[in-house]
């Protein structure tokens, strides 16, 4: 440093020159996210579903009136809304929310502790790959409903047969999901973390893992749109009366008493929980991951 | 500057990956203690494969690669940023790396940053900075592996004319300031020789030293000037007639 200042003859002018040369460009080149306000955010994101739904509505109360279908076949929304109330007023429809979210949650959790050793071995370990990684990948697209029966044969009618049904349904999606958070590494990452001296499970834990965060989770939201979907399956067959009645079993009881709003009721607290479950959880785990990665294209 | 005993010694290097051609053929190379080696040659001249084994990061077929001080730092063509870190975080994964303790971490990074100039950028994530600054970052943690040898493969070549230039300042400054010794990877004639002590010209499938060039050019350069200017002539037109060689057969 002084050598060269000293050959220029310049002492420290130099130096300060070049650092106020590379302040400019940093300042130039660096780039401002610009978010806007959570609240305009929300509002500019919630009034197209809500025209989507009145729009909806009109249309099956337009449905309704026309008479295509007996009232017993087609309610009107202000039956089902009713139904709803009702539902909501003595707590049977919250209940059955809470039973299945419950049980969907904690075969989720489940699928999550198995899924993702699962994938980190087959995606690592070769002879794994080979063997069962065309299992796992077929796996998924099995619907889970095919494993209803097996399970009431060999755990009886019980939560461990549903509870068997989410986990078969989940595993593949999250451990997929890690296969391919893993697989689309880029390898420069992996060199870096070799020149930087990671071996093994440093290396894993600094570069492996992290870089394929954005797969995984990926995954785990898949993974969770199984659970809820092969819960569903399963309590819609999975039914006694000493159970838990889940949204599942409350859309049989609706079948049996030919109760179309009781029905309705029911899918519309299964889409509920699906969506506030996507909203709550994954949407915003996944937009923190990509947003701090600066994968996040602000789209308006 | 001695050249007694050199910070990197490559002897008699080949390299051929699997059952193909050599890629690299007989290379002898020392880069002395405190000097700055530039490596320039055509495309499919082997140098990033070089680089890499002077990294440790691949073994030669023959030959041996000596590092006396140890692992060499290497910095990439792209910065190679971790971008599920920010820039300080970055850095201080290399020191933990490197088995620097907790405490003392935080402070050398940002003693770091503050060397390449980036103090208070240490927070930002990676796709908050620019270009040359991910490479000034990036700078920043190959200086946190504590070697005093520096690996670059052609650093600078996806930045702009601009920054480039700021940066080419930027490395002689900190290589006097860090007493580092520099092999330096570029396919960019003028480059090599605004930044080097002494320029290698390699030869093409397979890789071997064509010739060399001490650049006798006083610091401060410019990559304008009219030495530097006059040297990458020369070099130039050698690189030209290595390259026609190919085209003759």
């Amino acid at each position: 440093m002084s050598i060269l200042d000293s050959r220029r003859g310049g002492g420290n002018g130099n130096n300060d020159d070049l650092a106020s040369l590379e302040a400019g460009l940093d300042a130039l080149e660096t780039r401002h996210d610009t978010a806007a306000s959570r609240g305009r955010r929300i509002l500019s994101a919630s009034w197209p579903p809500v025209l989507a739904i009145a729009l909806l509505l009109l249309v099956w109360e337009l449905t309704y009136r026309s008479g295509v279908k007996p009232p017993y076949a087609l309610p009107s929304p202000a039956d089902v809304g009713l139904v709803l109330r009702d539902q909501l007023r003595d707590g049977t429809l919250l209940d059955a929310m809470a039973t299945s979210l419950t049980r969907g949650g904690l075969g989720f959790l489940a699928a999550l502790a198995i899924g993702t050793p699962l994938g980190i071995l087959i995606a690592r370990v070769r002879p794994v790959r080979r063997g069962i990684g065309p299992l796992v990948s077929g796996l998924q697209s099995l619907p889970s409903v095919a494993w209803v029966p097996a399970a009431i044969i060999f755990f009886g009618i019980g939560d461990t047969a549903i509870y068997a049904v989410v986990l078969l349904g989940a595993t593949p999606s999250i451990a997929n999901g890690m296969v391919s958070g893993i697989d689309q590494i880029p390898p420069l990452y992996q060199r870096v973390g070799q020149v930087l001296g990671a071996r093994g499970l440093s290396s894993a834990r600094h570069v492996l893992l992290p870089a394929a965060l954005p797969g995984y989770v990926g995954g785990l939201r898949q993974g969770w749109a199984f659970s809820w979907r092969s819960l569903m399956a399963a309590e819609l067959i999975v039914n006694s009366p000493e159970l838990g009645q889940g949204l599942g079993q409350l859309l049989d009881a609706g079948r049996s008493l030919n109760d179309m709003s009781l029905v309705f009721a029911g899918i519309l607290g299964i889409l509920v929980v699906g969506i506030a479950v996507e909203l709550c959880v994954f949407a915003p785990l996944e937009r923190t991951v990509l947003r701090r990665r600066g994968l996040l294209v602000a789209r308006s | 500057m001695t050249r007694s005993t050199g910070a990197v010694s490559l002897r008699g290097i080949t390299k051929r990956f699997g059952d193909g051609p050599n890629v690299l053929e007989d290379v002898s190379l020392d880069v002395a203690e405190g000097e700055f080696l530039c490596l320039l040659g055509a495309s499919g001249c082997g140098k990033s494969t070089l680089l890499n084994l002077a990294a440790g990061l691949d073994r030669p077929s023959a030959g041996t690669v000596h590092v006396p001080g140890g692992r060499a730092a290497l910095m990439f063509q792209e910065p190679a940023l971790l971008p599920w870190l920010t820039a300080g975080q970055n850095v201080e994964l290399a020191l933990r790396l490197r088995g620097v303790a907790k405490r003392d971490r935080r402070d050398r990074a940002d003693e770091l940053l503050e060397l390449v100039r980036l103090r208070g950028a240490g927070s930002k994530r990676v796709h908050e900075l620019s270009g040359g600054m991910r490479q000034r970052v990036a700078m920043a943690r190959a200086l946190a592996q504590d070697s005093h040898v520096l690996l670059m493969d052609e650093p600078f070549a996806a930045l702009d004319a601009i920054t480039r230039d700021v940066l080419h300042e930027e490395l002689v400054r900190l290589r006097e300031s860090q007493k580092l010794t520099v092999l330096f990877v570029t396919h960019n004639v003028r480059e090599a020789v605004r930044l080097g002590d002494r320029v290698v010209l390699l030869s093409s499938r397979p890789g071997r030293v064509a010739k060399e060039y001490p650049v006798g050019i006083e610091h401060p350069r410019r990559i304008e000037s009219p030495e530097v200017a006059k040297l990458s002539v020369e070099i130039t037109d050698d690189l030209r007639t290595e390259i026609r060689r190919h085209g003759a057969h």
